[in-house]
Parts: structure tokens; C-alpha cells; sequence
């Protein structure tokens, strides 16, 4: 047998088991526990789309909470609004966080790192603000109420959900649709990664003046992983709209730009697999940190230290870790006469 | 649109900005410092400000004046500095540039969780640094308080300059941050220059936070974090690796933001930033590398 | 004998996963001007660079009778040891007065440091007038000789140089290599040069080494190797 089909095989058992998981942990878990759950995989989806700005093209984005914001205020709008079903939002929540990425990563163009990190965290400021002053559409200061609003539109407000025949609780449906889009995501981008747009995007990280001298256009590459990026963030948006069932202004602060960029750095630029670490690290350890002491400022010192922790630990995330433990296996099946 | 123009209004529209803008300038000063040698951009240098200024206040609590309290504060946040430096960051020193990013994020709710912890939630005031009477300059009355902090920011910043200009020290650690191997081979321990960096940059942030304070009537721990991002974007429009930059690119954006809020009603107090951040990237779209910058070499 | 200033044994150096020493020996006298010749990739800069620390190295280094094998660059400079390093490192930024003030800046008495100042700028009068003005202004020849006159502040009892003559013109050469050899005979300085123009480097020292993929290959006065037909045809390439 070739090294390439044990490759090939190990691929695919990585994929079962992924997908077993996928299906069968919302019955190991408690109802609740499924709606935290997708939680997780909204920062998963928009940590994803991080990364493939910021671990592959080396572009720094502050500003990813605010384009979650026109994601979830797309959603919310819609079906307040226009009597959208909330998830049929989502497609439409993405194509329009897709734009408005498109557009912040036009200064891309003429700006690099941190002055480019400036004008996305301009974005990231602004957002708040603006919701607030356009309150005609995005309901100001109180923000939009789907469950108020528009209760027909909410999927699973009666209890139960049937899809595909099989009927479940409105968490564990919160938990199917959340992580199924995520699973949909993560192989598009590795897709993305594995193919000669990747190629680019890493040729413009690694050096932007070789990159352009081998014939890649910055310009339109940069703009394009903003792009693609603000998709996964729109996306990441609206389910975080369909989940709460209300968006505000304080919904999308710079904090959460913040843990976002925290997310994918922990869970290691450049590397996939670790977005997953990463997602859960800023869904779980905030609420962690309380079990320490529920006195003023300790979760949030805890939180700090754990973050500064794992810098330390381990500086290029959990990422540059699986890729430490998985050379010697990967060099074993590919390198053996 | 403006029928009579007021210039009286104007002279103290741009001191009051100026007074902001020399607060800004301070910690923004203290920005490009540590971004000078590291190319770091230190998240936490405003919640180490606030730390620094709830220092400030306790002392003055124990019965210090606010000026003793004021020089006592600086040199405990100096050393404070040098210690975060060689705690956290050392370790990281040859780690990727968003990894340490990441540290000083951490070290952001690190710090903020602390002040909380240590001093409760409940707002407070610093006494007035300066006489809260008018002074009339040619006619205009300006606040003797705006000037006071104008002058003090100036100073700090000019104590810096000194230093960096005309002490082997300064000389030393100027060369450390353009170029640290050349350094070591003179015998300059770059490390230790990293941590006198940070120790400076914790000072002057400790005179931002002390002048922040008083003029508001009562602060909490967040009291810091718009002029973080005030020093952050005044620091980029002067050119970050820049500190003469640094200071003129945040006098130039407090009376910027003061105009725009006096004149332009449309914007008010909500849209102020996010309007200063659009005009600075109209700038940086102009000249990237900011007023001052020279633009940055790119390696092949 | 007298015990040799800076002596290597057995130094093995290595860039990540790349060995650029292997095994290497060679000593530099008191007061003697030695030679490291040999082609691209044989080592030359990184002998330099072990000796001052730039790049980790294991095997025995001794400098003045004390073992410096793990010293740091810092304080290998503190020890005695002035590197002037390949492309010079001049700090551009600074003035010609500020880097030459940063050479003398492990040293304390200030008033020595001052008259050493005006010693070494006796040697350079072009830099004597241009102290006021940033280094980056200067031209490659006037660097060259702003990163020997800096290395001089620091009152040095050897002198590392790497390739002095890279990219520049023939006379201004001529004029650093009278310079170092007059260091050398007037004030007893020890020199150890890594150069790729073997006539120039020959010229100056008593003695070199020939070095071939990180190991001395051919050791010995300068002067004759000079003269062995074989050693400058398959060496020396002249």
C-alpha cells in the first residue's frame, strides 16, 4: 500500500470521527449545555474566517466584531422587518458582511499592518455608534427583538423542531445548525487553504514584495481574503442573532473583536484544526474563571492570565502544537522507502 | 452656515483641545516607545495608567499631596514596568509579533481585573490639580487648568526627550531599538533597554492617567480606555515609530475632535472618535506611514 | 610560551538546523594580526560571530585566560572583544558623535573616553568633520570607518573584523588596511580579520588560516603562504 493512500485513509477516519461527534454529543449533553455548545461554534465560524485573513494573508483585523454586527443586524432586520424565516436570513447575513468587508479591506490596498489594524479597529469603534444613530432600521439603543417582534419567524419557539424527520429540542437544533454550517465552513476554507488561492494568500503573509514580483496582485488578493473572511463572520453573526434572539449595540462591542483575535491566536494563526481549541477557549474560560471567585475583577484577571498562560506555554497557539506532534506521524507515513 | 464668527470661541476651543491632546500625547509617547523597539502595539498601556492612577489616588487618601502623590506614583510605575517587562514579556521576546500582541491584550483584563479587585467599583475623584479659576491671555479667558495640563504634559515629554538625547542611557537604548545586534556588540545588554522602555512607558502613562482624572469628576477603572484609543490613533497619525510624531499627531487630533464636536453639530459626542478615525485614514491613505513616518522598509 | 590572547578548540557552530563549524581551531596572540581566508560558505563570518557570541557554539573558547564559550555578545564586548560585523552595523539613525559615544559605552571614566575620542578621530579625520551629522548620511567608506573608529572606543584588546573591503572602492581600501595594520604595529592591538581579497588580508597579518566548509584547512605565516603555489591556486583562487 502507497504512503498516499495511508494518508488518504487517515484523512477520511479523521473525517468519521468528526462527524460521529458531530452527531452524537448533543445526546451525551444536557439540553443546555447543546445551547453553549453553539456558542462555541459561533466564534468557531467567525475564528475560521479570522485565520484565513490573519493566519494566511497576515493581515490583522480589530474590527471582526463589527462585521459579526452587520451579520446578526442583516438577520435581525430581515426578520423583524420583512418576515424572513431566521434562518434562511443567513445566507443574505453573510453576502452583506462579505461586502462591507470587501469594503473596509479597500485601505488594504495602500496600508499594511498595524495602520491597516488601525483602520479596521476604527470600523470596530464605530459600529456601536452608528447602530445607534440609524435607529430607523437597526432600532437605536434598544437594538432588535426577534422574539417580540416577529415570534412566527423564530424557528423552534413551539419546542420542538423536525428536520429531516427527526424532531429535537430548539438547543439541540441551535447546536445542529450552528456546528453544521461550521463543518460546512472549516472544509470550504481548508479547501480554500489547500488550493492556489491559499498559495497566494500565504505568498502575499510570508513577503508581500516577493509575492508581487511572482505576478500575485495584492490588491485584489488582500481584498478578496477580507472578503471571504466577512462571510464567515457575517454567518457567524446571524446565528449568534438567531441564538440570543435579540441584537443591540452592546451585542457587538470591540470586546468582542478582541476575543475573537484572542480565539485565533490561541488556537494558532495558519493552523485549521486549532481554531476549534480556540473557539472554545473564549467561549468556555470567561465563565470558567467565575468558578474561581465571583469577586469584582477576579474572572476577568483570571481570564488575562490564563490568556498571557498560554502565550507563554505556547507561543504559536495550539496549532504550532499539533503541528510539533503530528511531524514525527506525518513524516513517518510519507517519508518511509 | 456660521453667521458671526466667534474667534473668542475658537482660542478656547483650541486650548481645551490642546489640554486633551497634550494627555493623549503622553500616553501615546509611551506607545510608540515600546512600539519602537519591539513592534508591539501594548494594549495594556491604558489599564496600566488606570492602575497607576488608582495608585495616585490612595496615596492622596493617606494624606499625600496631589503633587507628592503625583512624582511618588511616576517612580512606583516605572518600577512597575520594568517588572510587567521582565514577567511577561521577556519570555516572549522572539515569539511571533501577535503573540506578543495577544500577552498585552491578556495583560489588559490582567490589570483591569486587579484595579477592581483591589479598589471597589464605586466612582472617585483625584483634587483638582490646578486652580479652577479663569485667566484672561489677550482678552480670552482660558482655564488656568487646560494650560496647567498642557504645560505638564509638555514637560513630561520634554524630560523624555533629554533623556533619550543626552544621557548615555538614552543614547543606548535609542540604539537598542533600531538596532539591537549592532548594540549587543558594543556591549549594550538590549534585554534590560526593552524593560527600561517599558518602565518609561508605564511613567509617562502614569502622568496621563493623573491628569485624566482630575479633570472629570469622578472616575472609574475604565477611566483610561478612550484615551487609549485617543493616544493609539493620534500615535498613528503622527507616524507610529516616531515620539516628536506621536506628540504633535495627538495635539493635532485633540483640537481636531474638539472643533469637529464644537462646529459640526451633526456629529456630536457619540461620533466624535469614529469621525477623527475617518480623517486619519484619510491621512494615512495620503502619506501610509503617517506625518512623521518614514515609510517602513520592506524586506524581501 | 605565553599563553595565547583569544584561543578556539574544537568550536562547532550551528543556524538552526545547519552545522557552519565543525570543529574549528585556531588562536590569536597578544598583540598579533591574524587572518581567517577562505571561500563563500566556509565559515569565516561565523567564526567571528562564535567567538563574539552572535551564534550558539559549543567547544572551548578562551579570551585572556577566561573561558567565554557561553558568553553573550554583551558581554563578550564588555570582556575586550570589539566586533566590527559584516555590513557594519553602523546605527544610521545616530550621529556620527552619537555612535562613536555608544562605543565607549561599557566604559565608566569620562574623561579618558574623551580623549580617546579625539585619538581615534586622529586616525579618521573625515569622520572629525561630519560628527554632527546622521551616519546613514555617510558614504559606504566613511561607515566602514565610523564602525572601526566606534569599535576603538571601546578600548578593545582584540579586534574582530568582517570583510572591511565588501563593496567598496579600491583606494578607500587601501586606506582602512594602512589604518588597521598602523593599530596594529603602533598601539600592539590584536586583530582577527576574515577577509575574501587574500592579497589585502595577507598583507596585514603574520599569520592566517584558510578555512574549507567550517574546518581549518591550511594554516600558517602569512608571508609564505603567500609564496606556496599550491595553497594560493586551490585556496586563494589568484
Amino acid at each position: 500500500m502507497g504512503s498516499r493512500a495511508l494518508g488518504i485513509a487517515l484523512w477520511l477516519l479523521v473525517a468519521a470521527v468528526v462527524l460521529v461527534a458531530y452527531l452524537f454529543v448533543p445526546r451525551l449533553i444536557s439540553d443546555f449545555h447543546s445551547r453553549e455548545l453553539a456558542g462555541a461554534g459561533v466564534f468557531f465560524i467567525a475564528i475560521v474566517g479570522l485565520n484565513l485573513l490573519t493566519g494566511y494573508t497576515g493581515q490583522i483585523s480589530l474590527g471582526h466584531g463589527a462585521l459579526m454586527a452587520v451579520g446578526g443586524y442583516t438577520t435581525a432586520a430581515l426578520v423583524v422587518h420583512e418576515h424572513w424565516r431566521d434562518v434562511w436570513t443567513i445566507p443574505l447575513a453573510g453576502i452583506a458582511a462579505g461586502i462591507v468587508g470587501f469594503v473596509i479591506g479597500l485601505p488594504a490596498l495602500r496600508l499594511s499592518g498595524l495602520y491597516l489594524a488601525l483602520a479596521t479597529f476604527a470600523f470596530a469603534i464605530a459600529i456601536p455608534s452608528l447602530l445607534k444613530k440609524f435607529s430607523g432600521l437597526t432600532g437605536g439603543g434598544q437594538g432588535l427583538r426577534l422574539l417580540e417582534d416577529a415570534p412566527l419567524q423564530v424557528t423552534g419557539l413551539s419546542g420542538t423542531v423536525t428536520v429531516f424527520g427527526h424532531s429535537m429540542t430548539q438547543n439541540h437544533f441551535l447546536y445542529y445548525l450552528t456546528w453544521g454550517l461550521g463543518l460546512v465552513g472549516f472544509v470550504i476554507a481548508w479547501l480554500v487553504v489547500r488550493g492556489g488561492a491559499g498559495r497566494t494568500f500565504r505568498a502575499v503573509r510570508d513577503s508581500e514584495v516577493a509575492a508581487a514580483s511572482a505576478g500575485v496582485d495584492l490588491a485584489w488578493t488582500k481584498t478578496l481574503a477580507f472578503a471571504l473572511s466577512g462571510v464567515y463572520a457575517g454567518v457567524a453573526g446571524a446565528l449568534l442573532a438567531i441564538q440570543v434572539e435579540i441584537v443591540n449595540p452592546l451585542s457587538f462591542t470591540f470586546l468582542l473583536s478582541i476575543l475573537l483575535l484572542v480565539g485565533a491566536v490561541v488556537g494558532g494563526l495558519g493552523s485549521l484544526g486549532g481554531m476549534i481549541v480556540g473557539a472554545l477557549f473564549v467561549q468556555y474560560l470567561p465563565q470558567l474563571s467565575t468558578h474561581v471567585s465571583t469577586a469584582q475583577g477576579v474572572p476577568d484577571f483570571v481570564f488575562g492570565a490564563a490568556i498571557i498562560a498560554v502565550m507563554l506555554l505556547l507561543p504559536t497557539g495550539v496549532g504550532g502544537l499539533l503541528r510539533r506532534l503530528a511531524r514525527p506521524l506525518t513524516t513517518r507515513l510519507y517519508l518511509r522507502p | 452656515m456660521i453667521l458671526a464668527f466667534d474667534w473668542t470661541q475658537l482660542a478656547q476651543q483650541v486650548v481645551i483641545g490642546l489640554a486633551s491632546g497634550g494627555v493623549w500625547a503622553t500616553l501615546a509617547v509611551a506607545l510608540v516607545l515600546i512600539y519602537r523597539s519591539t513592534g508591539v502595539i501594548n494594549f495594556a498601556q491604558g489599564e496600566m495608567a488606570m492602575f497607576s492612577t488608582f495608585i495616585a489616588w490612595s496615596l492622596v487618601e493617606h494624606g499625600l499631596s496631589y503633587w507628592a502623590a503625583f512624582l511618588l506614583t511616576v517612580a512606583i510605575s516605572f518600577a512597575g514596568g520594568v517588572a510587567v517587562e521582565r514577567a511577561v514579556i521577556r519570555p516572549v521576546e522572539r515569539a511571533p509579533t501577535l503573540t506578543v500582541v495577544i500577552v498585552t491584550l491578556g495583560l489588559f483584563f490582567v490589570v483591569n481585573g486587579a484595579a477592581r479587585w483591589i479598589w471597589s467599583p464605586e466612582t472617585r475623584s483625584l483634587p483638582n490639580a490646578f486652580s479652577t479659576r479663569p485667566i484672561a491671555v489677550g482678552g480670552v479667558a482660558f482655564s488656568i487648568s487646560d494650560l496647567g495640563t498642557i504645560a505638564v504634559s509638555l514637560a513630561a515629554v520634554g524630560l523624555l526627550w533629554l533623556f533619550f538625547r543626552y544621557t548615555k542611557l538614552g543614547l543606548a537604548s535609542r540604539a537598542a531599538a533600531v538596532n539591537p545586534d549592532a548594540s549587543r556588540l558594543v556591549g549594550v545588554r538590549v534585554s534590560w533597554m526593552l524593560a527600561l522602555g517599558w518602565g518609561l512607558a508605564a511613567a509617562m502613562g502614569a502622568v496621563s492617567g493623573m491628569l485624566t482624572a482630575p479633570a472629570l469628576a469622578s472616575f472609574d477603572q475604565n477611566l483610561m480606555q478612550p484615551v487609549l484609543l485617543y493616544a493609539f490613533a493620534g500615535a498613528v497619525l503622527g507616524g507610529l515609530g516616531s515620539p516628536l510624531g506621536a506628540v504633535v499627531g495627538s495635539l493635532l487630533l485633540g483640537v481636531l475632535i474638539n472643533l469637529i464636536g464644537t462646529y459640526v453639530n451633526w456629529v456630536g459626542t457619540d461620533l466624535r472618535l469614529p469621525v477623527a478615525l475617518a480623517v486619519i485614514l484619510g491621512v494615512l491613505l495620503v502619506r501610509p506611514a503617517g506625518l512623521f513616518g518614514r515609510p517602513l522598509e520592506t524586506r524581501v | 610560551m605565553p599563553e595565547p590572547l583569544l584561543e578556539l578548540e574544537d568550536v562547532t557552530a550551528r543556524y538552526g538546523p545547519v552545522t557552519a563549524l565543525h570543529g574549528l581551531s585556531l588562536h590569536v596572540d597578544e598583540g598579533e594580526a591574524v587572518a581567517v581566508l577562505g571561500a563563500n560558505g566556509a565559515g569565516k563570518t561565523t567564526t567571528l560571530r562564535a567567538v563574539s557570541g552572535i551564534v550558539r557554539r559549543a567547544g572551548r573558547i578562551t579570551f585572556a585566560g577566561r573561558s567565554i564559550a557561553r558568553s553573550s555578545p554583551e558581554a563578550t564586548a564588555r570582556a575586550g572583544i570589539a566586533h566590527v560585523p559584516e555590513g557594519r552595523g553602523t546605527l544610521t539613525d545616530l550621529t556620527v558623535g552619537e555612535n562613536l559615544r555608544l562605543g565607549a559605552y561599557t566604559r565608566r571614566e569620562r574623561a579618558s573616553v574623551r580623549e580617546d575620542e579625539q585619538r581615534v578621530l586622529s586616525y579618521f579625520p573625515r569622520l572629525a568633520e561630519r560628527r554632527q551629522q546622521r551616519a546613514g548620511t555617510l558614504s559606504g567608506g566613511e561607515q566602514q570607518m565610523l564602525a572601526l573608529a566606534r569599535a576603538l572606543m571601546l578600548r578593545p584588546r582584540l579586534l574582530l573584523l568582517d570583510e572591511p573591503s565588501l563593496g567598496l572602492a579600491p583606494l578607500v581600501v587601501a586606506e582602512i588596511f594602512r589604518i588597521v595594520r598602523e593599530l596594529n604595529e603602533r598601539e600592539g592591538l590584536a586583530v582577527l580579520v576574515v577577509e575574501q581579497n587574500a592579497a589585502l588580508a595577507l598583507d596585514v597579518s603574520a599569520r592566517a588560516y584558510v578555512l574549507e566548509v567550517g574546518r581549518v584547512a591550511v594554516e600558517g605565516e602569512s608571508t609564505k603562504l603567500r609564496e606556496d603555489e599550491a595553497v594560493r591556486r586551490s585556496y586563494l583562487g589568484y
